[in-house]
Parts: structure tokens; sequence; C-alpha cells
């Protein structure tokens, strides 16, 4: 059994919450009984950086590292181009469609890549699009983006219903559990929908 | 019960299990959270030292009186500490002491990926190297009872992988910690050279006694497989190992000093194909050279970076698990280095830097990051404390560099190992300009206290110590405190300091941005900019210049006013205070 593990990559900009949403998916992976390994990489790289967490699960998790994945969660567009070559041929990709531009850009020393989705598209990935900022301003906060899009990945993962929600209920503190829970299932909806459209949609 | 762990976390617990009552170290990537767990236990006392070196001593204190100790730092910490360390391995303990060096393969947040297996051998002691959490958690219990066994220190060495992945760990009990008494013992603890003399050769022994227990050690152990491929590896590369060769015959080393020559040679005997699978140095390999066996490994895999199970792979298969077009990296993606946050207070005194245009002798801390573009206000970054001899140094081989060379350095790093450098400014006579970026924190590794900062790991208040009195203490005469989100006090504290001809400290005062409530936003007025770009000299995340005109957002902004300090043409302007 060369492959009897599930690998997902969340990958984003320091400071998006990768690291909950990598905690809110292993949990409900322990919880559904598997064994679980996660990778994630602490300081300098945190200080809005590129950063990733790696998470597997199976019936035993040997390398923390993943080899080629099965699913990439981009919390932003361009940290999603920069992981592909590390997705397995067919992979799922959630996008979300925010993009935080690096200081490189900022400055106008570089040019961010323009027409992200098509690209991912392009490279016969499945690719579903997440609207993370409406949607989490529709759940009723800003700041739960990652767990749209720990919904949407829900969606694409064939872990039970009850592990999740109750790695929700355990990880996220009382009084913001509401919201983020509201965005979970507003990002499970999208994610099972393949994507949320917005009146920029056909722009994907 | 089972709980997600990371090596980390999994070391304290191991610890706590142990029975150890005494923590010390130092923060330092990717060894921090080793500490941060252990002083959550009951019945355990844990303390950040100002280094590594007196957290060892520290720990050296705690075990002569009888406790167990665990010392954690990160690996460049341990050459710190290796001055006691060396000693330490002639005169072995008395409580158990583990040394825990956390390693960087692939230097995620550290100035070079020293091996350091090679300083355990060095110092002769023995050395574990876990390849998981659960190990990292057991293998701590193990550490404790060798070095009671053997009376000598233990490392415990992890690399990034280890310290920073998470696995299910199985909890246990805690051992009721005991305290063995302490017994005065000059022969045994007082090194000097008598003494000295005859430890060392009490040392060679415990070589020979170490190198008889490796051959049953009950963590190297043998994963059976085909004989044709034997392979030979320790830690997280053990993992990656097991997935690249399914089918070869494993020998895992979780004892790596000293090497059991005897089920090494056994082991080559039955295998048609030798390989070392390890990361960073041949460590391995080299010695099972010397013992005459024919083996491969740095010739397959890199001696670099950090292995992963990619490039374990392909040493035998070209493209493992290629996805052909996905496989190929997306041209020329732009870079996202860290970078200083919005608010840094570092930010005004290295844009001042930048613009005067000085050498900049640098340190470790998140100063550094004021090396990229725009900023550019970084010369140097060698070690802890480095800035302020080389400062010196520069003075004293070319006398005019005095006047536009600076050392810059961040207050916990100061209190590591900046007192010495500034005490030989002072006493050979230098003329050194030294600025101390002073947030109150040790923000890189995320925000532990310190000396200055008046409070302790365990949460207890402390006297804080003051930072202009210390300097003056050292004998600087010259001491200003200046606001660094205020450039223009800035620009001139630093021309007349340097133009003095004695030393001088600049303190450059103000918390870390990301422990203080943020200040409103400043607003751009679009018709006043004249989209010069000068604010873009600041290297602020939180800025853009979008069609040239400069955009700031407000999400991301803490309000520190320096872009409205820059700006030439007074488009920035104070903001009214309404954050989205």
């Amino acid at each position: 059994m060369p492959n009897a593990t599930t690998d997902v990559l969340l990958a984003g900009v320091g400071g998006q919450g990768t690291i909950l949403a990598g905690k809110v998916l292993a949990r409900a992976a322990q919880l559904a009984g598997r064994d679980v390994k996660v990778s994630e990489v602490h300081g300098m790289a945190q200080r809005g950086g590129s950063v990733v967490t790696q998470v597997r699960f199976g019936s035993r998790v040997r390398s923390p590292l993943i080899a080629f994945a099965d699913v990439l969660v981009a919390f932003e567009q361009l940290e999603g181009l920069r992981w592909l070559p590390r997705l397995k041929a067919g992979a799922t990709v959630i996008l979300n469609r925010q993009t935080i531009y690096p200081l490189p850009v900022l400055t106008g020393a570089a040019a961010y890549p323009q027409g992200i989705p098509a690209k991912v598209r392009a490279r016969g990935f499945r690719t579903v699009v997440v609207d993370g900022p409406v949607l989490a301003v529709e759940a009723g906060s800003t700041k739960t983006v990652n767990m749209v899009l720990v919904g949407a990945l829900a969606a694409a993962l064939d872990l039970p219903e009850e592990a999740w929600t109750l790695a929700l209920e355990e990880l996220v503190p009382t009084p913001y559990r509401e919201v983020n829970l509201k965005a979970f299932e507003l990002g499970r909806v999208a994610g099972g929908a393949g994507g949320f459209l917005t009146a920029e949609g056909s722009l994907y | 019960m089972k709980e997600l762990l990371s090596g980390n976390a999994a070391i304290a617990r191991g610890a706590y299990e142990a029975g150890v009552t005494v923590g010390t170290g130092y923060p330092g990537t990717p060894s921090t959270e080793i500490l941060e767990n252990l002083a959550r236990y009951p019945g355990v006392y844990a303390q950040w030292s100002p280094n590594e070196k007196v957290a060892l001593e520290v720990g050296v204190g705690a075990s002569l009186a009888g406790a167990r100790v665990l010392v954690a730092m990160k690996h460049v910490g341990v050459n710190v500490a290796a001055d006691p360390l060396m000693t330490l391995a002639y005169t072995g303990v008395n409580g158990g002491l583990v040394l825990v060096s956390a390693d960087d393969p692939g230097m995620h947040s550290s100035q070079n990926e020293q091996d350091n297996r090679y300083l355990a051998r060095m110092a002769g002691i023995p050395l574990l190297e876990p390849s998981d959490s659960q190990e990292a958690k057991d293998m701590v219990g193990l550490a404790l009872d060798l070095s009671e066994t053997f009376d000598t220190p233990v490392m415990l060495r992890t690399t990034t992988r280890i310290s920073h992945s998470q696995g299910l760990v199985e909890l246990g009990e805690r051992r009721e910690p005991t305290r063995r008494p302490y017994k005065k013992d000059v022969a045994k603890y007082v090194m000097v050279p008598a003494h000295a003399r005859r430890r060392r050769l009490v040392w060679l022994e415990r070589q020979e006694a170490l190198r008889r227990y490796a051959e049953e050690c009950p963590v190297n152990v043998i994963i059976e497989g085909g004989d044709d491929l034997g392979i030979v590896t320790s830690g997280v590369a053990y993992q990656y190992a097991l997935e690249a060769f399914p089918g070869a015959t494993v020998l895992k080393l979780g004892l790596t000093n000293p090497l059991p020559s005897g089920l090494l040679r056994r082991f080559a005997a039955r295998v048609r194909r030798l390989l070392v699978v390890e990361e960073l140095e041949p460590y391995l390999e080299e010695q099972l050279r010397a013992m005459g066996l024919a083996v491969e490994g740095k010739n397959l895999f890199p001696r670099h970076g950090e292995l992963d199970p990619v490039v374990v792979a392909r040493a035998h298969r070209p493209n493992p698990g290629s996805t052909g077009v996905a496989a190929q990296a997306h041209e020329d993606l732009p870079l996202r280095p860290p970078v200083l946050c919005p608010g840094c207070p570092h930010r005004g005194v290295l844009y001042v830097l930048s613009r005067l245009r000085l050498a900049v002798m640098g340190d470790i801390g998140c100063y550094t990051l004021g090396v990229q573009p725009p900023l550019s206000a970084m010369d140097t970054c060698l070690c802890m404390g480095a800035s302020i001899g080389m400062a010196l140094g520069m003075e004293k081989a070319a006398p005019e560099m005095a006047a536009r060379t600076v050392a810059v350095i961040g207050d916990s790093t100061f209190f590591h190992s900046g007192l010495t450098g500034l005490l030989d400014i002072v006493y050979n006579r230098g003329r050194s300009t030294v600025i101390i970026l002073d947030n109150g924190t040790t923000a890189m590794t995320g925000h532990q206290d310190h000396p200055g900062t008046g409070r302790t790991l365990l949460g207890e208040e402390a006297p804080r110590l003051d930072l202009e009195q210390v300097v003056r203490g050292l004998g600087v005469r010259r001491v200003v405190v200046v606001d660094p989100y205020d450039l223009a006090a800035v620009r001139r504290a630093v021309r007349r300091e340097l133009a003095a001809p004695e030393p001088s400290v600049i303190l450059a005062r103000r918390p870390c941005s990301l422990t203080v409530p943020p200040e409103p936003a400043p607003a751009v007025d679009p018709a006043a900019c004249t989209g010069c770009g000068n604010c873009m000299r600041l290297g602020c995340p939180a800025l853009a210049l979008v069609e040239k005109v400069a955009v700031i957002d407000a999400e991301l902004c803490r309000g520190c006013g320096l872009c409205r300090q820059v700006c030439r043409t007074g488009a920035i302007k104070e903001g009214d205070g309404d954050r989205a």
C-alpha cells in the first residue's frame, strides 16, 4: 500500500490562519480514527512570508512532509501557484479569491501574476475557487476566511461531518464559535457547489 | 490516551513524565516551545536564561543539587554553551541532565545549518535522535536514565521537522521526582589540571562502556525487508527512507553516538548494497567508511538543505511521482520573503541608517529582515552579539570608519551577548556607536521574556533591568533614548553620536507593534499624491503604489506615522481614527 494516506497542503501568507485551519483538519482526522501528522514552520518565516502547513492522515503516516499532495488549499492565489509543482496529477485545488501583494510587487520590483485560476485549471487540477472574504463577511467576521476554506476542504475530503463539528467546537473559543461554524458551513456549501460565483465569477 | 503533539511539546511532556524538576534555555527557533510547554507543568521550575551558556550552567548546578534537568536551545546556541559542555563531559552529573539541541536543516530561521551530531561526538556524550513526536517524548526519559547510569550529560538532537511536526503521542504518568543528595566531590567537580587529567581517563573508560551499551541499545532497531538493499538512517530521514525505499531492510539508529560497530558490521554483511540516508553532513557515513564498510550516501543525497520524501526518492528514481506538466515549477513567481511587520519600531531606525548610507553591523533578530530592499540597511549578520565587536574591529582597522559605522542589536540579543562587546569598546578606547533596538521583548521567536521585561517564564514579576543604567554601568557616558517613530529625532541622534569621539549608545525604545493596540491609519489625499514613491522606501507591507497613488491598507496599518513623515507633498495625513 504505497499510498494509504491523504495529503493536504495549506498554503498562504503568515498571519492568514493556516495554522488553525491545519489544527482543525488534523483534529477532525484524529477524531475519525486516522493516524495524523502535521508539519509547519515557525520563526522568521512567519513575518508576512510564504507559509505552508502540511497535513497527512491515513492508517499509518510516516514522513511528516508531503511528497505530492492530493489537495491544496491556497489561502492566497500566488501561494497557490507556488505549490502546484507539489501536487499529484488531477489533485484538487481550493483557491481563495484573495490576493496579497508581496513586498517585491508592492515596490514595483516584480509583477503579480494575472489569471491564476485559469492557470491552475489549465494544468488539469480540479479547481474550486472560493470567495473567502465575501463568505467570511456573510458569516459575520472578516477573520473567518480560514474557516470558510476549511469548510470548502471538508467538502473535498471523506471525513465524517461529526468529526469536523467536534474539532471546530474544541479548537475555536466560545465567543467566536458561532461565526466560525457559520463560516465553515458557507465554505462547505461553496466547496460542494464547485465554488462560489461572484459578480466577477466569469473571470474564473 | 493519544494526543497530537509537536516534537517540542512531546519533549516537554517527556521531561515532565521522567520527573524533571528544572528546565532552562534561551529562545531560538526551532527549540523555543520546549521550555514554553515545560513551564506549564506543575512541579517543574523552568526559566529563560540570558543566554545558552548560562542556561547550561544553571542546569549543571541543578543537576549537582540532585534534580533531573532539561536544557533546551537551538543548534547555534550549543556553540554558546560549548564551553561548559565540553568540560561537563569530564565531570559528569548528579541528577540526570539532557541537553536538547534543535538543529535547523534548510535554515528556516537560522544563520547556518551546522550538524550538532559532531558536537556530541566531540564532547563524547551519548546522542539520541528521535524520528517523530512519540520517540521525542520517550527519548527524554531514556536520555535521563543514560545520564544517571553512565554519569554523563546526554544530547537529544532534533531537527526542525521533528520539533515542529506533530504526531500522535501516547501520554504516560509522571515518575515521582526524587532528588539525589548533593555530595561534595572535588576530584569530580573541580577541574583543575590534576583532577581533569584523571577525569579525562574516566571519560575514556566511559566511551568504552557506552560503545558496549550501543550494541544492545533498544532504540537501535532493524526493520526487516529484503537483502538487496540495506539502509542505515536516523532522525526524520528514517521516515523519508521508509517511504522512498519500500522493501529495504532498515537499521534505524536512535543512539547515534557512540555507534554500534558490531551491529553495523553484521548489518552490512547481510545486505548486498548499503546506503546511508542522513540529513546534512555525512556523519554516519564517514564513521561507517572508517570501519571499512562499503557504503553509499552523500554521492546520492544532498549535503545541504532539508531532505524530504522527494529528494530521498530521487536517489533511485530521477522524477519520482512526477505529475508531468504540473511538476514544472511556475516561471518567475515573485518571492514572498518574510518582512518587518507594519508598525514595526525597527523600521524607523533602519530607514534612517539606509538614508545616511552607513555601514551597519547587524545582529540576530527581526531587524535582520532590514537587509532586504528597499531598506537594505544591514551590512552583516554573523551571530548573537557580533554587531558590537565587529563595529569596534572596523574602527580599529580603519579609523575613518568610526564616523560611518553603527552596530545594531536588539534588547534580548544585547542581554544575551552584547554586554561583553560593549565592555570591549569602552575598555579599548573605541568610539563606536551602538544602537539598541529596545522593543521590550524577544520578538522573532514569539515574544519571550528576558531580563529587561520584568517578567519570568513562569509569569512571575521580576526586577526589570534598565538598559540605560546597564550601559552606563559598563562605562558608556553618552547614552540617548529616542523614539524610533520620530525619524527626525533618530536622524539627529545618529549623526550626533557618530561625530562624538567616544563610545555612545542610542536606545531606540518602543514596544513591538504586535504587543500593543494599533493607532488610527493615516489617510492619503489622492489629489496631493504625486506618486513619487518616497513612502515606498519604508518597505511597509501596508503601503502600495497603485496607478501612481499611494494606498494604505487600513486592515494592516498600525498607524506608526512613518509614511506621513517621509511624504514630501503632505499627501499622507493623519487619519480620522475610523478603522475598518
